[in-house]
């Protein structure tokens, strides 16, 4: 499944929201996202298996409880491709302002 | 250094969209004004180093526009597109294709909307993307589907992991 196709659903965004902030078991995230988003266990488990074969995430056993975190590389791979746009776009609004500039200035001359 | 006020943001609202935002210092209709003419798309379109060769734009609803962007390298890449819609003083729908093939069987849509507050410009720009799985899918699930998503946050939880 192509990264953009894995983020592209919201569960899923919430799901690495919430282990951003450190591991967590597969309960806690089936909990916290069974709740606000009214899917049920095995829905959220199908959501943590994609991610996890799709590298996003890793797990690990401890016990009886699956402990899972993020795996930063295809985020990062998402970000590198997003960057392209940040540099193209920035840049073009950079020079943007400049020619607002100019517009402004034009526009008082004329005595608007 | 203090932070940027103006600066782009980048979210994904949907696995098919592009969301930019950025504000800007001029009302809309100055905004809007350096987006319709090619005088002024010469001065900004595309990064820095690059140069337009061509700035053809027929700015009206149904109207074709082709641009040619010289990189520092040389190199040309030639944009076409068409506008779609040609609203003042809030709204520009254009399609957008790289024209080299097999790129350019490719096309995404661009929906650029001006809102001012306060004498500022807060700009949007969404960029429909469009590959063949994405638009089969897009037919078969419907365009409500994912249309109100804005929940645009993985910005936020990259710079968190950084």
């Amino acid at each position: 499944m192509h990264a953009f196709d894995v983020l592209g659903d919201p569960v899923r965004r919430r799901i690495l929201e919430l282990l951003a902030d450190g591991e967590r078991s597969a309960g806690e995230v089936t909990e916290a996202v069974r709740g606000e988003f009214g899917i049920s266990q095995p829905g959220v488990s199908q959501h943590l298996r994609v991610l996890r074969e799709s590298g996003f995430t890793s797990v690990r056993v401890a016990g009886a409880r699956r402990l899972y975190a993020v795996e930063p590389p295809p985020l990062r791979e998402v970000d590198a491709w997003l960057e392209r746009f940040r540099a193209s776009w920035g840049e073009s609004f950079d020079k943007l302002d400049d020619v607002l500039v100019a517009l402004k200035e034009k526009e008082d001359a004329d005595g608007r | 250094m203090a932070a940027k006020t103006n600066a782009l943001k980048v979210t994904l609202p949907s696995d098919r969209e592009i969301k930019l935002t950025r504000e800007f210092d001029a009302p809309r209709h100055l905004v809007f004004e350096a987006m319709s003419k090619p005088e002024y798309i010469r001065k900004w379109w595309g990064p820095r180093g690059t140069e337009l060769t061509t700035c053809d734009m027929d700015f009206r609803s149904g109207g074709r526009w082709r641009f040619v962007s010289r990189g520092p390298d040389g190199i040309e890449h030639p944009f076409k597109g068409v506008y779609r819609e040609v609203s003042p003083p809030d709204r520009i729908v254009w399609t957008f294709t790289y024209d080299v093939p097999p790129i350019n069987e490719h096309e995404a849509v661009e929906t650029v909307t001006f809102e001012e507050r306060d004498g500022r410009t807060f700009l949007t720009v969404v960029s429909l993307h469009d590959s063949k799985e994405s638009r089969d899918a897009h037919v078969q699930s419907g365009m409500e589907k994912g249309a109100g998503e804005t929940y645009d946050r993985l910005e936020e939880l990259l710079a968190k992991m950084a």
